[in-house]
């Protein structure tokens, strides 16, 4: 009798530890956004709304200090989009070759490959795009501003680097999902199209790609999210300086004005750094609902 | 007749059109792996003579003359075990408790939401509330302990959906039969369930390691730099509570404010290596033990 009473305190307890666990996780998300906003909201008071949304001025360290971020959020934004745009191409008529066109041996060097990608580490990326890409951008630059007289040369470190870096970077995970939504389209709805006519390349592009829509849009906001919370890479290769998102300025964004600025600033632009970072979590967080949102869809089209 | 040119034109037409949409297929997938073979050449030739078991074994000081990454060698085993002792329970746990005890509800979507939440925050945010939350709030500076809490919340949703996948394809049979025989629920977890599922559980923790291994933004902040080596076994301990860099952290300093790229492709070449084995173990792990493959 006492034993069984001792295994059901073990019983007991074994089940508080392990939903203590599972909760853990929602103590973590709490907890970020709870400091995201109280750590972040202080400099919008202190230096306004406007002027730090929408100001485009960024002098933190100038006597009259001025903390307008409108240019680097600017920069993030225009910098995912055309880093998007370039890479879901690439990735979707990858995905395509691994799952519809390549035979088993070609696929085998393929799905290795892309996966290997998405694990090297960002800092060996930005190591590259830093050695290979900016010397590049920088012979490119000294031929199409010879003659310009108030083009400010950046050596290299641009706009056009970073968006390379980022595609190549959202590649794996594009890819990834693209090639599990189109392997789960039907083979009856490829099997319809082929007898009715259509080529190979036909059933592609008009019925199983189609047909596999969703879950490719999951793949491009997943993308999207990467891309936009990327630090390091695009910090080694972007270049410094506060500018607005031309392919051939030196510009900051979101998550590299935090890298390279978090280590030294004090006072007000500690604290707008905090905003910055604030803005770029209201981002993240947009991206992550948009993600939920479509998964669940998926799920309820399913079912 | 006319009509009959004019169909066969367009047929023309489109297998012009399919093989350019086949060209650009084969040229997309050849880019990837270009790619992929493109950075590993690069990366081992630049890095190549650089590392040496010197290299490898020394610390870099002005005063001996030597260049070496030892201390973040150290620094990143250390995150990693440290990560993992805490990471490692807390998932399996968490992935235990969703998929054992839990009964469908709002407290299990809340759960789900906040995991799939977690693992779509980037490391730069949670660098940021590690430096925040860890760092300040808690007084822990910068600091190896500061970076493997910050880890450890990164981490979590990996290992908590690999163990969950992994829980998934025990039979329910096993459950029942163990009950039947009278077992309770944490008896069956620890005997049946855990060990059933526990080549799951060590690839989440193994994607795990190589995550950590490659992290560097939210370790800038709180982690910190310092690439010192504990100069006795005894002064392990107490660098738990030292700033301490790991190598992608040395890399990008000697990359970008130490200019030496010697170092820094030494540096990626170890990475890469690193990475690469670490992705080879859990992808042969996973297959082995993969219970729907064909036999």
């Amino acid at each position: 009798m006492e034993k069984k009473a001792g295994i059901n305190t073990v019983e007991t307890a074994a089940k508080y530890v392990f939903t203590v666990c599972a909760v853990i996780a929602i103590l973590a998300v709490c907890s970020i956004t709870f400091y995201m906003i109280a750590k972040g909201t202080p400099a919008f008071a202190s230096v306004g709304v406007p002027e730090l949304l929408f100001g485009t001025e960024w002098k933190p360290t100038a006597e009259d200090a001025k903390y307008g971020i409108l240019y680097i959020i600017l920069s993030s934004i225009a910098g995912t989009g055309v880093s998007v745009l370039l890479g879901v191409p690439i990735a979707l008529l990858t995905a395509v070759f691994l799952t519809e066109v390549s035979n088993k041996n070609l696929a085998a060097i393929v799905q290795p490959a892309i996966e290997l990608l998405a694990a090297i580490p960002s800092v060996i990326y930005g190591l590259l795009g830093l050695m290979l890409l900016n010397p590049v951008m920088y012979r490119l630059e000294k031929l199409i501003f010879a003659a310009s007289e108030t083009h400010q040369f950046t050596g290299g470190s641009n706009m056009l680097s970073a968006i390379l870096v980022l595609s190549v970077m959202i590649l794996p995970t594009v890819v990834n999902v693209s090639a599990s939504s189109i392997r789960a389209v039907s083979k009856d709805l490829r099997a319809a199209s082929l007898a009715l006519g259509a080529s190979r390349i036909q059933t592609i592009f008009k019925v199983t790609i189609p047909a596999a829509k969703s879950g490719i849009m999951t793949g491009v906001v997943l993308g999207i999210g990467r891309a936009l919370g990327e630090a390091m890479a695009i910090n080694m290769v972007a270049g410094g300086a506060v500018n607005l998102p031309l392919p051939f300025n030196s510009v900051r964004f979101l998550t590299t004005q935090l890298v390279s600025e978090m280590g030294y600033a004090e006072g007000t632009h500690r604290q707008v750094l905090f905003a910055v970072g604030l803005v770029l979590y209201v981002f993240i967080m947009a991206v992550n609902l948009t993600l939920q949102k479509m998964r669940k869809g998926a799920l309820d089209d399913e079912s | 007749m006319n009509h009959e040119n004019a169909s066969s034109l367009k047929k023309k037409r489109m297998r012009i059109a399919d093989s350019v949409l086949y060209f650009l297929i084969y040229l997309c997938a050849f880019l990837s792996v270009m790619l992929l073979a493109g950075i590993i050449v690069y990366v081992l030739m630049r890095g190549a003579g650089t590392v040496s078991l010197r290299f490898l074994t020394s610390v870099t000081s002005v005063l001996k003359g030597t260049v070496g990454i030892a201390g973040n060698i150290v620094n990143t085993l250390m995150i990693i075990l440290l990560t993992m002792l805490a990471a490692a329970p807390i998932g399996v746990g968490a992935a235990v408790y969703l998929n054992e005890y839990a009964k469908p509800g709002r407290l299990v979507s809340v759960i789900e939401f906040a995991t799939e939440t977690l693992s779509g925050i980037p490391s730069i945010i949670f660098g940021l509330f590690g430096m925040m939350f860890f760092g300040q709030t808690l007084g822990l500076g910068y600091s190896l302990l500061t970076g493997s809490l910050t880890l450890l919340l990164m981490v979590l949703p990996l290992i908590t959906r690999n163990t969950q996948e992994a829980l998934k394809t025990v039979p329910d049979s096993y459950r029942s039969g163990a009950v039947g025989l009278g077992a309770g629920k944490w008896y069956t977890i620890r005997t049946i369930l855990l060990p059933s599922s526990m080549p799951g559980i060590i690839t989440g923790v193994i994607l795990a390691i190589g995550r950590i291994v490659g992290e560097s933004a939210a370790l800038l902040f709180t982690a910190g730099s310092a690439k010192t080596l504990p100069k006795t076994l005894a002064a392990i301990f107490p660098k738990i509570f030292q700033s301490g860099g790991t190598m992608t952290i040395q890399l990008y300093l000697s990359a970008t404010s130490e200019g030496d790229f010697d170092t820094a492709f030494g540096i990626a070449a170890v990475l890469l290596l690193l990475v690469f084995v670490i992705n080879l173990a859990a992808k042969c792990l996973a297959a082995k033990f993969d219970v729907t493959r064909k036999k």
